[in-house]
């Protein structure tokens, strides 16, 4: 992609893969944690915490001050759309503005990899071609993922993807962000309510409260 | 020119017909009488009013009086554009808005007719002045306001699909693209329909006055033709000027949407 700068994004092992310090936004924080390459932690916390609004802060997509450090690069040194193609927030009810599946994805996208995305999401290939309006809620569930992960970003933000998705298409789902963060080196944050799919996606859980995370297991709290 | 004199009983009779009009209203409880009788008399006082203005206008003649009558022409251009607006927006920017991309519309383009086509000497000539400004205030208004009204409208409905165009990586302008384009559209078919129809449907009321007062119909037809022509290309550079400003103004430097720039909806 010509507006990315290539080394902005390419994954440092030194360095974790995003490093959050002091974020707060609007009445909420400081919060502070790490992801490391590769990893998926789980986010809960009661409904109303904060936790989409901390996705938001994270995309940048709403005011908010700390540091927010991906590979090693702060956040001030990306423009705006880089950041959020690095750091993609995945939002829990997706929305369709062009008339075809495929008018959402980028004008200079790899079909081979467009084809691979659409397949290891459990659809044939034509689904590209589908009017918007005959998408069911789970289909663009898992398509919101395909539009996201062919823009190559670092770190994924999954607002309770897969939440409406029956097993089989759950457990496709699952596998298609543990299969792209482990090629990848990318992260990814997952909300979810239900501990089952936390357990089998996540190794670790953190709880939102207004003002700190309280981490499941050991803690990368800085 | 033998133009004829209306007297106070000729307007009356029109006159009558709103009354009539009215109370027909009032006896089918459509609930309009009231709005209509009170639109009606400021009509007709504002209009009096402004007949008195222009005939002392002309007799002085004063370049400074222009120039005054003119600004609270597009003053009150401006805030009428922002009380079109469903959506407001908060602060003085509202009026900011509106009173410069009047100023483009029309401020710009009659200052362009009156120097360089009309060249009348003095070129503020009142006579030329006034009337073009005022044709190219009203008639560009509604374009702006609509696009305005529109833009600040689905900002609001849209805000979602906004905010998830630019999670995938669009810059703000990207993530409107399909907004400005339609409020464009919004803000220029009217007009485009009206100088289709125009001739065919519709004689324009400035030409109609002309040939009233004893211009050739030709000569008339040429004045009809120059101000479409400006109010044509007013009313495109006013709502490009409005819907970029809004657009500017309602994202942030890290091109984030701030809606909280619009009061709710009243």
């Amino acid at each position: 992609m010509s507006r990315k700068v290539p080394d902005l994004s390419s994954p440092s092992p030194e360095s974790p893969c995003l490093l959050v310090q002091s974020l707060r936004f609007a009445r909420s924080g400081p919060y502070s944690f790490a992801l490391d390459h590769g990893q998926c932690l789980g986010l809960d916390g009661a409904s109303g915490v904060g936790k989409t609004r901390l996705f938001r802060a994270l995309a940048d997509i709403e005011p908010n001050s700390g540091e927010v450090v991906l590979n090693g690069r702060v956040r001030e040194d990306f423009t705006p759309p880089q950041w959020r193609r690095l750091v993609a927030m995945i939002p829990a009810e997706s929305r369709w503005w062009h008339p075809l599946v495929g008018d959402h994805l980028p004008p200079d996208y790899a079909p081979h990899r467009a084809t691979d995305l659409v397949q290891a999401c459990g659809f044939e290939t034509d689904i590209l071609g589908w009017d918007v309006t005959r998408l069911s809620t789970g289909e663009k569930q898992r398509l919101s993922l395909v539009r996201a992960l062919i823009r190559d970003p670092q770190v994924l933000l999954l607002d309770e993807a897969g939440s409406g998705l029956d097993r089989d298409n759950s457990t496709l789902l699952e596998a298609l962000v543990g299969d792209y963060l482990g090629t990848n080196g990318a992260a990814a944050i997952w909300v979810s309510h239900n501990p089952e799919q936390l357990e089998r996606v996540a190794g670790q859980t953190m709880t939102m409260m207004p003002d700190r995370l309280i981490f499941s297991k050991d803690s990368t709290v800085i | 020119m033998n133009v004829a004199i209306l007297s106070p009983l000729d307007l009356s009779i029109a006159a009558a017909l709103i009354v009539i009009l009215a109370a027909l209203s009032f006896n089918l409880k459509l609930g309009l009488e009231s709005q209509l009788l009170v639109a009606s008399i400021r009509m007709t006082v504002q209009l009096l009013l402004i007949g008195l203005v222009l005939q002392f206008l002309f007799s002085s003649g004063s370049v400074w009086l222009v120039i005054l009558i003119s600004q609270v022409m597009l003053l009150a251009a401006g805030r009428e554009v922002r009380a079109r607006l469903k959506r407001k927006i908060r602060g003085l920017f509202g009026y900011h808005v509106g009173v410069t991309s009047m100023f483009v519309s029309s401020f710009s383009v009659a200052l362009l007719a009156l120097l360089v086509i009309l060249r009348q000497d003095p070129w503020y000539d009142p006579r030329y002045a006034i009337p073009f400004l005022g044709m190219l205030l009203g008639n560009t208004m509604t374009g702006v306001a609509l696009a305005a009204d529109r833009l600040t409208s689905l900002f609001y409905e849209q805000r979602e699909v906004i905010e998830q165009r630019l999670m995938l990586g669009e810059s703000r302008s990207e993530a409107v693209s399909d907004i400005r384009r339609d409020c464009m559209r919004t803000g220029m078919i009217p007009l485009i329909n009206s100088m289709a129809a125009t001739g065919l449907v519709s004689l324009p009321g400035m030409m109609t006055g002309q040939i009233l007062g004893g211009t050739p119909p030709i000569e008339a037809v040429k004045y009809q033709i120059l101000i479409m022509f400006l109010i044509g290309a007013g009313s495109g550079f006013g709502v490009i000027c409005a819907i970029y400003m809004i657009e500017k103004h309602l994202f942030d430097d890290r091109h984030r949407l701030v809606l909280d720039k619009l009061l709710p909806a009243g």
